[in-house]
């Protein structure tokens, strides 16, 4: 035998050995264990913030587990592996099928076996006419081919074709998976209120593309923050409702119209829909130097802590000669206990106070490292005050003077593009649609031989149960026709 | 009714329904204990007589239907209270599950003739209630912005059907598991006898698996769809999204096991159990210690 024809029977056995069943169930269930790990570690995609962290408690552990990619499980080579040669087995197994199907459909049910004794629910019967038992099975929607002296009848075709339609619903949904993730992009803009949002690649903090998708395929909106509404529970402290009204105008500059936009209840232009998903305070403050000139004058972005919204943030002054950076937190509603100290009760605003700690020295703006805009890198500073800011408050740190003067919200907005969402909504409807036809329907064959006796006999796809008792009533209904 | 006085009723009705729950519960012991025919000396077998317990068995019953009939309105009053569909933590959670539990279990018994697995089901939902009153039990609250759309019903009441279904399957794959192994040294315990044959078990447990599968499947995309409204994805691989979807897939990989391989019996029952352990590690493990963005409810 060549070689070539070896490798190619090789080929052929590994192909059939794919697409068999057995392989197929193997594959299963290694999906579902290889899903496990992206559950008990934290993931990349969703938190990356964890990840760090996690790398900086295990150090050690944290390096082999992320050469197995633990931390991007559902990316990762092996998981993609098994996704995709369980997709191709799922392929190699549904296509054949589906021609075979459709060349069922237009056939007519096969012949008769020759010895229907030897079947499964096989019962013998006194002589009736056979064209009273082809009308009693086409009554009941079967198809039936007639011979001379024998019928055999095939109903239940719908549950291949939802079956199948079920598999096939599957490749749609992973297909569509795939067009998002290659046409797709997903950013973060945190606005504050009366601010315009731009969409353009440089309005947000954050901004992922898909593969093949460039940065000027962004719609042209603009977005401006009117009103945002927090309501809470007086008793719980718990979030109630969150409310935010937006101008907003497709393209730039054209009429703008308002809107609302939920946590529940996002804004949609195309495939491309703006979420409400986090919202904080930015205190206002006035930083005067020791000539009085204004140096800084506006709110700053400060991030959330706890349920009442404590928040912690950096106000950076490099104007200043020193640099002067304040490391501060902002208490919606201000309390004191000799425990924790200054702790905000309550998550709106009232009693608001604005706690800084004043730095002296170099804020390393231009070492070209980027830095968090919530902290300060004080390894090159100095403290040189210490102040808890009522409203309208000011402090003399000796370099200059800060001023609390007020505060605005802001919000984040999450901005989605995802053309393959409309595709994996069709697919899921459909594989519900496949499965519901196909776990319902029962797929069996009755034939029926004329000899010296009437022999029916039986046959149901799986095993289902319900054959019997469908020939029992044939048989009864025959012999009422006598 | 104010929201107060609806909560404080649902409270006492559901504590009414775990005594019922309780006596139904006693009155399947003495069923079954008081079935035992003393045997005589030659015989080594015990027998089970349960023509002398009828009445008490029955009156088992008539206890669980009474216990369902209470935890119904103590179900919809906590609701009431909240004005808002009673699934918003744990605890609710808990007692909304107890009773589609107990609901299955009275609907499937006028068909299947369950009576014998009342001991264990009045022992679960006495369990589930017990925990869900002691440790679960969180003050009538309303619902956060994120649990605030209609798909919090559509989504949620799925996902509690398909789980009491699953954890009746897996009851009957365990019971045959159990009596699999007596049947392989010759014969089965005494308690037993008046329970299906393995074979019925094993096509009841199929049955019930088959059947609520594309609820199943529905509950998570249904998840999905609010998943993209809420958060901005429709899938993002969070711990519970992570979990169903493995629970998911060990039951497709139980329903091809059994209709296209063919298995059967022993094989099919660890297969099932397998699966089903899968749902209820992600109930109790995700919810209570776990992270991502299903962890909201404080239980």
């Amino acid at each position: 035998m060549s070689t070539e024809l070896d490798s190619r029977s090789f080929l052929r056995w590994c192909w059939r050995q794919l697409t068999s069943m057995r392989i197929a169930l193997i594959l299963l269930l290694l999906l579902a264990i290889a899903a496990i790990p992206g559950s008990l570690f934290p993931q990349r995609s969703q938190n990356p913030v964890q990840v760090r962290q996690y790398f900086i408690d295990n150090p050690q552990v944290a390096i082999w587990l992320d050469r197995f990619s633990m931390f991007d499980v559902f990316s990762s080579p092996w998981f993609s592996a098994i996704y995709l040669l369980l997709f191709i087995s799922l392929i190699g197994c549904v296509l054949p099928r589906s021609i075979e199907h459709l060349k069922a459909i237009g056939a007519k049910p096969p012949l008769t076996p020759k010895y229907l004794d030897r079947m499964e629910s096989y019962t013998e019967f006194k002589k009736v006419d056979l064209h009273i038992v082809e009308r009693y099975l086409r009554k009941k929607h079967f198809r039936i081919r007639r011979d001379e002296n024998s019928i055999s009848a095939e109903k239940g075709y719908a549950r291949e074709s939802g079956n199948l339609l079920f598999h096939l619903s599957l490749v749609l949904i992973l297909i569509a998976v795939g067009i998002g993730s290659l046409l797709g992009s997903r950013g973060d803009a945190i606005v504050n209120i009366g601010d315009r949002f731009i969409n353009t690649p440089t309005s947000y903090d954050i901004l992922g593309f898909g593969k093949y998708q460039s940065e000027d395929s962004l719609p042209p909106f603009s977005i401006t923050i009117k009103d945002f509404k927090a309501k809470y529970d007086p008793v719980s402290n718990a979030a109630l409702d969150y409310e935010l009204t937006v101008s907003t105008a497709n393209p730039v500059g054209s009429t703008e119209t308002t809107r609302v936009i939920k946590v529940n209840q996002p804004l949609t232009y195309g495939s491309t829909k703006i979420y409400l998903q986090a919202n904080g305070y930015a205190p206002i403050v006035v930083v005067k130097d020791k000539t009085g000139k204004v140096v800084f004058d506006g709110p700053t972005t400060f991030l959330p802590q706890d349920a009442n919204l404590s928040s912690i943030g950096a106000i950076k002054v490099p104007d200043m000669q020193p640099q002067i950076g304040f490391v501060a937190s902002f208490l919606p509603t201000a309390d004191r206990d000799p425990i924790r100290g200054g702790f905000s009760s309550y998550p709106e605003v009232l009693d608001p106070r604005l706690l800084v700690a004043v730095w002296k020295g170099d804020l390393g703006l231009n070492r070209g490292i980027p830095q968090s805009v919530y902290r300060i890198d004080t390894s090159k500073m100095e403290r040189i005050g210490l102040k808890a800011l009522v409203l309208n408050e000011s402090y003399d740190f000796g370099e200059g003077s800060i001023t609390f003067t007020g505060w605005t919200s802001w919000v984040n907005l999450q901005i989605v593009k995802d053309p393959g969402k409309g595709f994996a909504l069709i697919g899921a409807i459909l594989a519900i649609l496949g499965l519901l036809i196909s776990l319902f329907t029962r797929q069996r064959r009755i034939w029926v031989k004329q000899g010296r006796k009437t022999q029916i006999a039986g046959l149901a796809k799986n095993g289902i149960p319900g054959l019997e008792d469908e020939i029992k009533e044939l048989v009864k209904e025959m012999s009422n026709e006598r | 009714m104010s929201d107060n006085s609806a909560a404080v009723l649902s409270n006492n009705l559901i504590y009414s329904a775990i005594l019922f729950y309780a006596l139904a519960f006693l009155s399947h012991a003495i069923e079954v204990a008081w079935s035992v025919k003393t045997p005589a000396k030659s015989v080594k077998k015990t027998k089970l007589d349960f023509s002398r317990t009828e009445r008490v068995g029955r009156l088992a019953t008539a206890f669980m239907v009474i216990g369902f009939l209470l935890l119904l309105p103590g179900v919809i009053f906590r609701g009431v209270s909240a004005n808002r569909v009673p699934w918003g933590n744990m605890y609710e959670f808990s007692i909304t599950g107890a009773l589609a539990f107990s609901g299955a279990y009275l609907f499937a018994l006028k068909k299947y003739k369950l009576r014998w697995l009342g001991l264990p089901a009045a022992l679960s939902i006495l369990l589930t209630l017990g925990t869900a009153v002691t440790l679960l039990y969180r003050p009538s609250a309303p619902l956060m912005p994120a649990l605030k759309s209609p798909w919090l019903v559509i989504h949620v009441s799925a996902a509690i059907i398909s789980g009491g279904v699953f954890l009746l399957a897996n009851c009957i794959a365990g019971t045959y598991l159990f009596l699999d192994k007596y049947e392989q040294k010759g014969v089965r315990p005494v308690w037993a006898e008046k329970l299906p044959t393995l074979e019925a078990l094993d096509n009841l447990s199929y049955r019930l698996v088959a059947l609520v599968f594309p609820l199943w499947t529905f509950s998570v995309i249904a998840g999905a769809i609010w998943a993209e409204a809420a958060w901005g994805r429709y899938w993002g691989w969070d711990p519970k999204e992570t979990w169903a979807f493995i629970t998911w897939v060990a039951y497709a990989a139980y329903l091809h096991a059994r209709v296209t391989v063919g298995w059967r019996g022993r094989k099919a029952a660890w297969l099932c159990l397998l699966a089903g352990s899968t749902f209820l590690f992600n109930y109790i493990y995700i919810n209570v210690w776990g992270t991502g963005r299903h962890t909201y409810s404080g239980l």
